[in-house]
C-alpha cells in the first residue's frame, strides 16, 4: 500500500511575541494571547522564501526516505505565498534537490490546504502506478496586514512528503475531501494581504468543513475518535483545533502532540502539514492518526495514516520538528520583522 | 382616539449570527410567528423599523421587501427609522394608526441584518446614529461616546466599575433563560472586568453585541382582542416618544438622557401611572451605562443610585423590579431596528405570563424604553393587562 516513505519540516529561526506586536498597535497583548491561544509566531528572514523553505524540508524528507532523488517522478508544491506569480516554485525545488529533469511538477493553491493537495495528488500518482515516487510540500510565508489580528498568527514554515509503495513509514488508509463554495478569506490579484470576512470565518467556514471532512472519512471507513492515536487539524491559532477536536470528540491528548501553533502561528498551506511531522517524530509502529487541514473558500482534505515498524529507523535521521520549534531562535523587534517581511522598504 | 391592544407577538427562532438566512428571511420568520399568535392571516397595514439595511445589506424599500414577501400585497407598508430606536418608533406608528381608526389590524415589524459586513463597516454603520459630522467623523464612535457618558456618571455619582459589570451579569442570568438569545449563558463580575477593552473604561462584556434578529408585533383596537383572542388582552397604555440634541457635546448633562426623562413623562400622564406602579420593564442597555442612567431618568431608580440597582439585586428576577428579563440587548443580542419591537414581546409575554422560567411573578404593568444613538430620540411604551 502506498504512504508516506520520508518526511521533514522546516521552520525559520527568527520569532516574534505576541506582546512585540500588540505593543506597535496599542492592543491588549494578555487578551490577544488568551482569545487566540497564541504566545509567538515565526517569521522568515530576509532572504528566506517559499521555496527556500521547501528545499529545507525536502531535504530532510530525503534523508529519511534514503532514496535516489533522481527516482522522484512528481514535485509538487503547495502555497498561497509562491514567490511568483508567473513562474513555478517545483522547478527550483526539483534542481535543488536534484530531482530534475525526469519529473512532473505543478504548484498548488487553495488557502491554507494547497499543502494536503499536494499530498493528495501525489499520493494518488504513486498509487496509480505512473510514478515511483512523488514529493509533496506544503509551504508558506503567509501575509498579515499591519494591524490586522492576522498579522499575530502569519508564520513561515514547510513540511515535506515523499510518497511511495516501498519503504513505507506511515501508510495511508483512507481520504476524503470536503469542499464548498464559501468566501471566507480571500486575496485578489495584485493585493499584497489577504481580506477575510471576520468571524465568518469560523462557524461557517472552518468549522463545518473540518466536521465535514472529519466525519466523512471516519463514516468511510468505519472508525471513531477513539481509534485515533493522534489527530492534527488545520491551526489558524491556538482554540480553532481544540474546539473543534472537542466537538468531534477527541481528547485534548490526541490533539496536543501535533498543535504547533503557541508557539509556531499558522504556517497556511505548511500548518496540519508539519503538526502531522512532529506526530510522526513521537508515533510508534501501528499508530492511527488522522489528518483534517482546511483551506479558505473552502475545502478540508482528510487522511488516515497507519504507521508502519519502518519509523523507528528513519525518525531520528533527520531533525525534529518540536527541536526546530523549540531549538535556537532568535527574537526581533517589530521593525526588524517588518523589514524581513517587506513591510518598509529602503529607499532607493 | 380608540384603546389598542397588543394581539399576537413574534421573534424569529434564534437571534445571533444567522449566516444562512437574510434579512427578509427573518422579517419573515417573525412576522408569522406573531400573525399566529394573534391568530390571523390578514392587516390593514405593515411598519417595519429597521435603522440602516442599506449600509448593511445595500437594500432599502422595506416596506414593499416585506409586504412582498409575507403575501401581503397591496396593503400599506412603510418602513420607519430612527437608529436603534426604529423599532419603537415603528410600534408607535402602528399604535398611531389603529387608535387614529386608520387601520384596524396592523402588523408592527422590526428587522436588522448586521452580520453580512465586518466589524469596520459594522461601526460605520451604527455610527450613523450619531451626528456623523460633528461627532463620528471626528473619530468618535459608539462605545466611546458611552464610555464618555460612564466616566461622567463615574466621576459625579461615584459609580464605580463592579457596578457597571453587575448590569452585564445581571442581564447574562435573565438571557440564559431566553432561549432565542444570542448568548444565552451566564458571565461573572470578573469576566467583564477581563474582558477586552473597548473605551475605557468600557470593556468589551459591557457592549451589546452585532445581532442578526427580527420581532413583530400585531395590534387591533381593545375591543377587537376581547373578541379576537383568549388570551389575556394586553392593552397600550401609552405611547410617547421625545427627541434630545442627536451631539452628545451639545447636552447640558452627560449623565442624563432628557429625551427619555421627557418621553417617560408623557407616558406616564398618558398612562395615568407612576414609576411605582411598574411591575417589569425593558430597557436600552446597548452598553451597561445606559442602563443605568435610562433607570435613573425613567425614574424607577432614584437619581445617582442607577449603579446600585443591578449590584443590589433590586433590577434582577425576584428584585423590586426586574429590568431586561429577556436578557436585553447584551445577552438577547441588538438587531438595532428589531430591539424596540422585540422589547413589546418580552413584555407581552411577561404580562400574559408565559415567561417560563423567566416570570415576573403577578406582573400587570410592564414599560419599555427604547433609544436612538446616544439618547438622540427616544420611545416609551406602558402596557397593562386589562
Amino acid at each position: 500500500m502506498a504512504g508516506i516513505i520520508g518526511y521533514g519540516a522546516y521552520i525559520p529561526r527568527y520569532r516574534i511575541k505576541v506582546e512585540e506586536i500588540a505593543k506597535i498597535w496599542g492592543a491588549d497583548a494578555p487578551n490577544y494571547k488568551r482569545g487566540l491561544g497564541l504566545e509567538e509566531k515565526s517569521v522568515p528572514g530576509p532572504d528566506q522564501d517559499t521555496i527556500t523553505m521547501s528545499v529545507e524540508a525536502a531535504k530532510k524528507a530525503l534523508r529519511r526516505a534514503g532514496i535516489d532523488p533522481r527516482e522522484i517522478g512528481a514535485v509538487y508544491v503547495g502555497s498561497e505565498s509562491h514567490p511568483y506569480a508567473v513562474k513555478p516554485s517545483g522547478t527550483v525545488l526539483a534542481e535543488a534537490i536534484g530531482a530534475t529533469p525526469d519529473v512532473h511538477s505543478a504548484s498548488f493553491e487553495f488557502a491554507c490546504k494547497a499543502g494536503t493537495e499536494a499530498m493528495f495528488v501525489c499520493l494518488c500518482q504513486v498509487e496509480s502506478g505512473r510514478i515511483k515516487y512523488g514529493l509533496a510540500v506544503g509551504a508558506d510565508t503567509s501575509q498579515g496586514a499591519p494591524g490586522d489580528a492576522l498579522e499575530y498568527s502569519t508564520a513561515a514554515g514547510a513540511a515535506a512528503f515523499i510518497f511511495g509503495r516501498d519503504h513505507v513509514v506511515a501508510q495511508v488508509d483512507e481520504t476524503y475531501s470536503f469542499m464548498t463554495d464559501t468566501p471566507d478569506f480571500w486575496r485578489r490579484e495584485y493585493q499584497h494581504y489577504p481580506r477575510h470576512a471576520g468571524r465568518f470565518t469560523g462557524e461557517p467556514a472552518y468549522f463545518k468543513h473540518i466536521r465535514g471532512a472529519a466525519q466523512g472519512i471516519m463514516k468511510k471507513a468505519g472508525l471513531q475518535p477513539k481509534d485515533f492515536h493522534y489527530v492534527v487539524f488545520h491551526q489558524p491559532n491556538g482554540k480553532f483545533p481544540l474546539n473543534v477536536g472537542r466537538q468531534l470528540g477527541f481528547t485534548r491528548e490526541q490533539i496536543e502532540t501535533g498543535r504547533l501553533v503557541p508557539k509556531l502561528g499558522n504556517t497556511y498551506s505548511g500548518s496540519s502539514p508539519m503538526g502531522l511531522t512532529a506526530v510522526l517524530d513521537v508515533a510508534r509502529p501501528g499508530d492511527r492518526i488522522l489528518l483534517v487541514s482546511y483551506g479558505s473558500g473552502a475545502g478540508s482534505d482528510a487522511f488516515i495514516f497507519t504507521v508502519t515498524g519502518r519509523i523507528d529507523e528513519v525518525r531520528d535521521k533527520a531533525e525534529h520538528t518540536r527541536a526546530l520549534l523549540d531549538g535556537h531562535k532568535v527574537y526581533i523587534d517589530y521593525g526588524t520583522y517588518a523589514k524581513y517581511r517587506g513591510k518598509i522598504l529602503k529607499a532607493e | 382616539m380608540r384603546d389598542v391592544a397588543v394581539l399576537g407577538v413574534g421573534l424569529n427562532s434564534k437571534w445571533g449570527e444567522l449566516w444562512e438566512m437574510s434579512l427578509r428571511d427573518i422579517f419573515v420568520e417573525a412576522a408569522l410567528n406573531a400573525l399566529d399568535d394573534a391568530g390571523v392571516d390578514r392587516v390593514d397595514s405593515i411598519v417595519v423599523g429597521c435603522m440602516t439595511s442599506g449600509l448593511f445589506v445595500g437594500q432599502e424599500h422595506l416596506g414593499s421587501l416585506m409586504s412582498d414577501y409575507l403575501g401581503m400585497n397591496p396593503v400599506a407598508a412603510t418602513r420607519v427609522e430612527s437608529a436603534c430606536a426604529s423599532g419603537g418608533a415603528a410600534f408607535r406608528q402602528g399604535f398611531l394608526e389603529v387608535a387614529s381608526g386608520a387601520a384596524d389590524i396592523v402588523l408592527v415589524g422590526g428587522v436588522e441584518k448586521m452580520t453580512d459586513v465586518g466589524g469596520d463597516e459594522a461601526t460605520y454603520a451604527l455610527s450613523a446614529a450619531s451626528d456623523m459630522e460633528y461627532e463620528a467623523y471626528h473619530g468618535i464612535t459608539f462605545p466611546g461616546l458611552y464610555a464618555l457618558v460612564a466616566r461622567a456618571h463615574m466621576h459625579r455619582f461615584g459609580t464605580t466599575r463592579e457596578q457597571l459589570a453587575h448590569v452585564a451579569v445581571k442581564n447574562h442570568r435573565h438571557g440564559a433563560r431566553n432561549p432565542v438569545a444570542q448568548y444565552p449563558y451566564e458571565i461573572t463580575v470578573e469576566d467583564v472586568l477581563a474582558s477586552v477593552m473597548v473605551a475605557d473604561p468600557l470593556r468589551v462584556l459591557d457592549c451589546s453585541p452585532i445581532t442578526d434578529g427580527a420581532a413583530a408585533a400585531v395590534l387591533c383596537p381593545v375591543e377587537t382582542a376581547r373578541k379576537l383572542s383568549k388570551k389575556p388582552v394586553v392593552k397600550v397604555l401609552a405611547s410617547a416618544q421625545a427627541s434630545s440634541t442627536i451631539a452628545l457635546h451639545s447636552r447640558k448633562d452627560l449623565t442624563w438622557f432628557e429625551s427619555t426623562a421627557e418621553a417617560a413623562q408623557k407616558a406616564y400622564r398618558m398612562a395615568g401611572k407612576r414609576p411605582e406602579d411598574i411591575d417589569v420593564a425593558e430597557v436600552h442597555d446597548c452598553f451597561t451605562i445606559a442602563e443605568i442612567v435610562v433607570l435613573e431618568a425613567l425614574g424607577l431608580v432614584e437619581r445617582g443610585k442607577g449603579g446600585q440597582a443591578a449590584a443590589s439585586g433590586m433590577t434582577a428576577l425576584g428584585g423590586k423590579i426586574p429590568v431586561n428579563t429577556s436578557g436585553g440587548l447584551k445577552s438577547k443580542g441588538h438587531p438595532v431596528g428589531a430591539t424596540g419591537v422585540a422589547q413589546v414581546v418580552e413584555i407581552t409575554r411577561q404580562l400574559r405570563g408565559e415567561s417560563g422560567p423567566r416570570q415576573v411573578e403577578g406582573a400587570r404593568v410592564g414599560l419599555t424604553q427604547n433609544m436612538g444613538g446616544t439618547g438622540g430620540s427616544s420611545v416609551v411604551h406602558i402596557f397593562e393587562t386589562v
